[in-house]
């Protein structure tokens, strides 16, 4: 009797280090940050001298067109780049999907940008992007044109390329592996059913690709949202607020105003978003597993 | 009407040479069958013609036209692949339909289409199933139908039938040959399957190690093979081959191995070279007959090492000096293992290779 319930708890045992540091390092922050965020929170004090204040933060938050603003610049900037991007690293993709010598050389120096710590790359495209003495209108200068006050007026469309810059090649890479494991007979056939290579394109590759594109691009999405180093080296959320993604509001929120409950809220806010772009994943991913072992059933079934 | 040509068709892969010079011609609405073991260049030829290898040395035909350079869907053929390449997210109905939608046909013609070759393959309940809901059989249909809906006048097969399981491929085989009797249209049909090559083929051309090694209907092939390769790649089970001098006796010419010593028929004799000392003998299970009564002549004296009972027949390995030799016996002869049995043997049975350059005699 005793053995048996030994042995239903073996498992639960060799779980538990993972399950407590689980606890300790995630949920436990988790819980601090939903807790801090119903409390008018001070860093000079400790979380117990807060005042409980409800859900007040969460609504000031709604009504604050600095958030609101925030949420849209968010919004604007991760649908622009993960749409460029996918663009781009799956155009790229279905260019380089061949082989030609010195094709793996080619590929490597394409997924470099993305090796590259955040903090550098900010640093590389504010200089590149610098009104004066800045690489863009250097070049710009020596054609004969106008310079452009790329962080300045057009700061958010500057963030945006730096962006894609550094993170088209994590598409690329995903959609040339995607690519290179279509069956390759069924290409052949399309071939010789009179597809052209634009044919072959939109009516093969593309929709046999799609699976792997819509997890690549909610990964992507999720990572934009929390986007925060680069902008804040090149722009620091401005000129005014036209860079300030949320990411940047919360860490402004928690040491320019010292208001923890807000930032909290706001952190929360975001986590709220992700959650249902990484339920949607999920729910995606299981429909079509749930779709592979409903059509091995119906095969089964009929013998 | 189509007729094919191949014109020393040459393939390398950088320094290796795998196809050498292949000499081919398929007259209107043939059934060729590409046939030999993997590695033969039998694929590699069937996929130039389609246009999917590029073609190193040489030229293609069709119809008078080279098409060398041509890309496939310039070239008015259809395919049937070894693993069928049906486009998985498309259902079976768009899946057949791709290439005429791909031409612009109008819609109600794409349907008539589509309704009658999956009637003619008997796929018209399955027309809204993507493939992955299909098994392997079904599948192998869609292909056969896709292909069929382009109205090709030209058909390729890459081994169509061997990723089926024997029973289904028997079926599809026989399927095929009754799609063929209704279908007239330029075949040719990839195999490693002798017995595919045989059932289907008006035309047989075995390959091995980039070469042709003979070509011909399988009944040329089967009776009068060119080399012993040939020899021993058609027919189950294979021909038997056994090292032999020749020995003249009594104005008999012989064949003399180390336990068996029979007589060559006239007519074969007076077609060897008289410098011929040496032979191989070549002999099929199915020109030797189990008779205790046969003349010394004309019988082996064969050792009975394992019996295979497949049924109505049993193939017998036996031992007949160092060499093995396969017979086949009907199964309710009563024999025992390591009885030693007189085997007769056909007279018009006897194949007689060169031992060096393995060509027939």
């Amino acid at each position: 009797m005793t053995s048996q319930r030994l042995n239903k708890l073996t498992p639960y045992m060799f779980m538990a280090p993972a399950a407590i540091i689980m606890a300790v390092a995630l949920l436990y922050p988790l819980g601090y940050m939903i807790y801090g965020s119903f409390r008018d929170w001070n860093p000079s004090q400790t979380i117990g001298e807060s005042e409980f204040v409800g859900f007040k933060n969460y609504i000031t938050l709604f009504y604050d067109p600095a958030f609101r603003e925030s949420l849209s610049v968010t919004l604007t900037f991760a649908f622009a780049v993960v749409t460029a991007e996918l663009v781009i690293g799956v155009g790229l993709a279905l260019l380089l999907d061949r082989n030609i010598r010195g094709m793996s050389v080619l590929r490597t120096l394409f997924i470099l940008p993305m090796m590259i710590a955040p903090v550098v790359v900010g640093l590389m495209w504010r200089y590149m992007y610098h009104p004066t003495v800045g690489t863009f209108n250097r070049w710009l200068k020596s054609w004969g044109f106008e310079g452009v006050d790329w962080l300045g007026q057009h700061a958010l469309l500057s963030v945006i390329i730096a962006d894609i810059w550094q993170w088209t090649p994590f598409i690329f890479i995903l959609s040339l592996a995607a690519l290179q494991s279509l069956p390759r007979s069924a290409l052949e056939a399309a071939r010789i059913d009179g597809a052209t290579a634009w044919q072959q394109i939109w009516y093969i590759k593309l929709p046999l690709m799609m699976p792997v594109l819509i997890v690549t691009a909610l990964l992507r999405l999720i990572d934009a949202f929390k986007v925060l180093e680069v902008i804040l080296v090149m722009t620091e959320g401005g000129p005014g607020l036209s860079t300030e993604i949320v990411a940047l509001r919360i860490s402004r929120t928690a040491t320019e105003f010292r208001e923890l409950g807000t930032a909290a809220a706001m952190s929360n806010y975001l986590l709220i978003l992700l959650l249902v772009l990484t339920l949607a994943m999920f729910a995606i991913t299981r429909l079509q597993e749930a779709r592979a072992a409903r059509l091995a059933r119906q095969i089964q079934e009929e013998g | 009407m189509p007729q094919i040509r191949l014109d020393n068709l040459v393939k390398r892969y950088g320094a290796v040479q795998v196809l050498h010079g292949i000499e081919l011609d398929m007259a209107e609405n043939e059934f060729t069958v590409l046939v030999g073991p993997s590695g033969c260049g039998k694929s590699t030829t069937l996929r130039m013609i389609a246009g999917l290898e590029t073609v190193s040395d040489g030229e293609i035909y069709i119809d008078g036209r080279p098409v060398k350079d041509l890309d496939p869907k310039d070239r008015g053929l259809a395919m049937v692949f070894q693993d069928y390449a049906l486009y998985p997210h498309m259902d079976v109905a768009s899946n057949i339909s791709f290439a005429l939608r791909l031409q612009k046909r109008p819609r109600a013609e794409i349907d008539a289409k589509v309704r009658e070759v999956a009637e003619l393959v008997g796929l018209s309940d399955f027309l809204a199933r993507k493939p992955g809901a299909l098994s392997g059989g079904q599948r192998q249909r869609v292909a056969m139908a896709r292909a069929l809906a382009k109205d090709s006048e030209i058909f390729l097969f890459d081994e169509p039938l061997s990723n089926l399981d024997a029973k289904l491929r028997g079926q599809m085989r026989a399927e095929l040959a009754i799609m063929r009797q209704r279908v007239q249209k330029n075949m040719i049909y990839v195999t490693h399957d002798q017995i595919e090559a045989m059932t289907l083929a008006d035309r047989i051309v075995v390959m091995n190690g980039g070469y042709i090694q003979q070509q011909g209907t399988p009944e040329e092939l089967f009776k009068r093979p060119a080399n012993k390769f040939v020899a021993g790649f058609l027919g189950s089970p294979p021909m038997n081959f056994l090292g032999a001098t020749l020995v003249r006796e009594d104005d008999m010419l012989m064949a003399q191995g180390a336990a068996f010593k029979v007589a060559i028929p006239a007519d074969t004799a007076a077609r060897l070279p008289t410098s011929q000392t040496s032979v191989i003998l070549g002999v099929r299970p199915s020109d030797l007959n189990y008779n205790s009564e046969a003349p010394d002549a004309e019988a082996f004296d064969l050792r009975v090492k394992v019996s295979e009972y497949v049924g109505a027949q049993s193939v017998l390995l036996c031992e007949c000096g160092s060499t093995d030799i396969t017979v086949e016996l009907k199964s309710e002869t009563p024999i025992a293992l390591g009885e030693t049995l007189r085997f007769a043997l056909r007279p018009e049975g006897i194949h007689l290779f060169d031992p060096k350059t393995e060509m027939a005699l």
